[in-house]
């Protein structure tokens, strides 16, 4: 008989040692996932993505505003109020405007008005995010959200 | 008052300079080779070196010394980085000034900061070259393939430590190349986003969020990145150099030619062998000098070697006060720069990498996931496979394997240039995908890119060698040569020749106002 259907019989002592240090791997193998997790928080700590950017009127038909700070531009057109995030999807810079649409100062992404690739290494289109009214009448950009592109919150 | 105890007491109070200077040197005074010999052997800190070494390792030549250069200014690098600690403040609100209080009000804080700043830069440089000495001496070779996997780690540790310290002092500069480098390690997003599976499986997320203790970079990466600069990474890096140092001794010193010449060092003469030292207490050299490697020849090897103590001491205390040297005058002409304070609002155009890293961000610019993370891992894996799958014996401690070595990594350098070149000047010329077919797949964009085409060629020319050349050896010297070159050529154009926008530009001078 192979000695694989008929396996050596392991002595008590010997069994019982290695079922000893294997407690003890797992245990220390366990604390330390259990150590590793402190540095995962569950909670980011960061301001708020929703953003409340104004009332409609602050921004006329046919403008598009820049705001800096947020990081976001606000186009305004006859179809309602539009929000584009103005952080490169390639690696996190933030675009600027340029002769045509916009450009971005790190690895030379190009993106259309509407933020269409254009040219270069960004993976895809800038975000449009989600636009909507606060019960007070003021806009409320989620700067976490996603829209397609084209979509206008009609205010 | 003459009591027999007192007396014991006097005397030994008389004797103690004597017997601490005894219990602290076992080994009496070092007069002799023999007796240094013995302390180099018994004392903690001396004897990661072996007793004796080989004439040929204290040539020049045989190592540059850029390995011992490198602990030189980790050692300069631990020194001035305590003492800027001192005065250091972690948080978003407080580095920038207090790196200022530095530069302007603290008692030669510029100058120990300027010497930081140089020495880190250099030892990325005595790294690198370390790295090139070792695999163009073929020193990788069994028994040495640990200590090269060793030295990897070693090499990107450092590579981390210098990328840590570059956010601390909260400048633009620091802020944009870390916004960058966080985002590279999320750029697996942008694979998973391609295959539309990013909702439930997101490693690039999870790598960047671990990394900057948030989604963004703010106080919660500035504090991670100071821990990581100034505790684990030594600590890390400490640990793996211990290592490396004793897997150094115990594989056998350096590496050497098979047929060890008697002319082990220009001017060796040829006296004829001591005669072992006559009624020798305690061991004899031959125990201590008991290494792996190829049997010291008899008779021959004892007189190609030379005490450590103090041979090699000296040798290594003239490199560190060189390294010292260059470092202050360094440190004395160029002030570190510092840039104005982060602003998270508007980057830096064009912000840059520090200039190790500006081959990986010129391929990044071609594909974040592919030029930031996949070659990169690529390269590293390569690297470490190199003594494993070249196990040819011969030819180990000389430069290129000789002649037919040398043919080889010229031609590979020419080639390697020749396709680095066009990588960088089809796209600028030309444009590329996303130019000709708009439209196109973003996996295509990923995958079929400058960097990813240059890394392909530069694997099939070492095939190529492998096929014509029929030695690993040979193929691995090919890839190894084309690899360097790739770096040292995307370094030059990432730091001189891109401008603005990342656009291409012959000097600086061209660079558009705005």
């Amino acid at each position: 008989m192979p000695a694989r259907l008929a396996p050596e019989e392991i002595p008590r002592r010997d069994f019982l040692g290695l079922a000893g240090m294997a407690a003890a791997g797992l245990a220390i193998f366990g604390s330390i996932i259990g150590m590793a997790r402190l540095t995962k928080l569950s909670v980011l700590p960061e301001e708020g993505k929703k953003v409340r950017i104004g009332h409609p009127d602050d921004y006329p038909r046919g403008s598009e505003t820049m705001l800096k700070r947020q990081k976001i531009l606000i186009l305004s057109r006859d179809e309602g109020i539009a929000a584009l995030s103005l952080i490169c999807t390639h690696l996190g810079c933030v675009v600027s405007k340029a002769e045509e649409g916009f450009s971005c100062p790190c690895h030379g992404s190009k993106f259309g008005p509407e933020g269409a690739v254009l040219a270069g290494p960004a993976p895809r289109a800038l975000r449009w995010l989600p636009v909507s009214m606060a019960v007070d009448g003021r806009l409320v950009v989620d700067g976490k959200g996603e829209v397609p592109a084209g979509t206008f919150y009609a205010a | 008052m003459s009591s027999p105890g007192f007396e014991t007491f006097t005397r030994n109070i008389r004797n103690l300079p004597r017997n601490l200077k005894e219990s602290l040197f076992r080994h009496g005074s070092t007069t002799s080779d023999r007796s240094r010999s013995q302390a180099v052997f018994s004392n903690l800190f001396l004897h990661v070196h072996a007793t004796r070494v080989h004439k040929r390792t204290l040539r020049f030549n045989t190592t540059m010394a850029m390995g011992m250069a490198s602990l030189a200014l980790f050692l300069i690098l631990t020194g001035t980085g305590i003492l800027l600690m001192v005065y250091y403040k972690p948080g978003i609100d407080q580095a920038y000034d207090s790196i200022k209080d530095i530069h302007y009000v603290v008692p030669t804080g510029r100058f120990i900061r300027n010497i930081h700043r140089w020495a880190a830069h250099l030892m990325v440089v005595t790294v690198i070259l370390h790295l090139c000495r070792v695999f163009y001496t073929a020193s990788y070779k069994k028994p040495r393939e640990f200590n090269w996997l060793l030295g990897l780690g070693l090499f990107i540790i450092t590579l981390a430590l210098s990328f840590s310290g570059y956010l601390l002092p909260w400048d633009q500069l620091a802020f944009w190349a870390i916004t960058i480098g966080s985002n590279i390690a999320g750029s697996p997003t942008e694979f998973t986003d391609a295959l539309g599976i990013t909702s439930w499986f997101d490693p690039g997320s999870f790598s960047k969020e671990l990394l900057l203790g948030a989604s963004e970079v703010g106080q919660e990466a500035l504090l991670r990145f100071y821990l990581l600069h100034c505790i684990v990474l030594p600590l890390a890096l400490t640990v793996l150099l211990a290592v490396h140092f004793w897997r150094i001794r115990k594989d056998g010193g350096l590496g050497r030619p098979e047929a060890t010449p008697t002319s082990a060092g220009k001017g060796a003469d040829d006296k004829p062998v001591p005669a072992p030292p006559s009624a020798a207490p305690g061991k004899s050299y031959g125990l201590m000098c008991v290494v792996r490697d190829r049997t010291p020849a008899v008779n021959l090897d004892p007189a190609e070697t030379v005490p450590s103590w103090p041979c090699l001491l000296r040798a290594e205390l003239l490199v560190f006060v060189f390294t010292m040297l260059l470092c202050v005058v360094l440190g004395l002409a160029f002030d570190a720069p510092l840039k104005e304070p982060a602003n998270p609002d508007v980057p830096e155009n064009p912000a840059k990498a520090p200039w190790y890293f500006l081959g990986i961000q010129e391929m990044t610019s071609y594909s974040g996931f592919m030029g930031g993370m996949i070659i990169p891992m690529i390269i590293i894996l390569g690297l470490g496979l190199i003594p494993f799958l070249d196990r040819e014996k011969e030819k180990v401690g000389v430069y290129f394997s000789g002649k037919p070595g040398k043919v080889v990594a010229l031609k590979s350098l020419i080639m390697a240039a020749i396709l680095v070149i066009a990588a960088v000047a089809v796209p600028v010329n030309f444009g590329w995908l996303r130019n000709w077919f708009p439209d196109v797949n973003q996996l295509f964009v990923i995958f079929v890119n400058p960097g990813t085409l240059l890394t392909a060629a530069y694997a099939a020319w070492s095939i190529y060698v492998l096929r014509r050349t029929q030695s690993t050896r040979l193929a691995a010297m090919a890839l190894f040569t084309c690899f360097i070159v790739g770096f040292v050529i995307m370094t030059i154009v990432g730091t001189y020749l891109r401008g603005p926008n990342w656009d291409f530009y012959w000097s600086q001078a061209d660079w558009p106002a705005h």
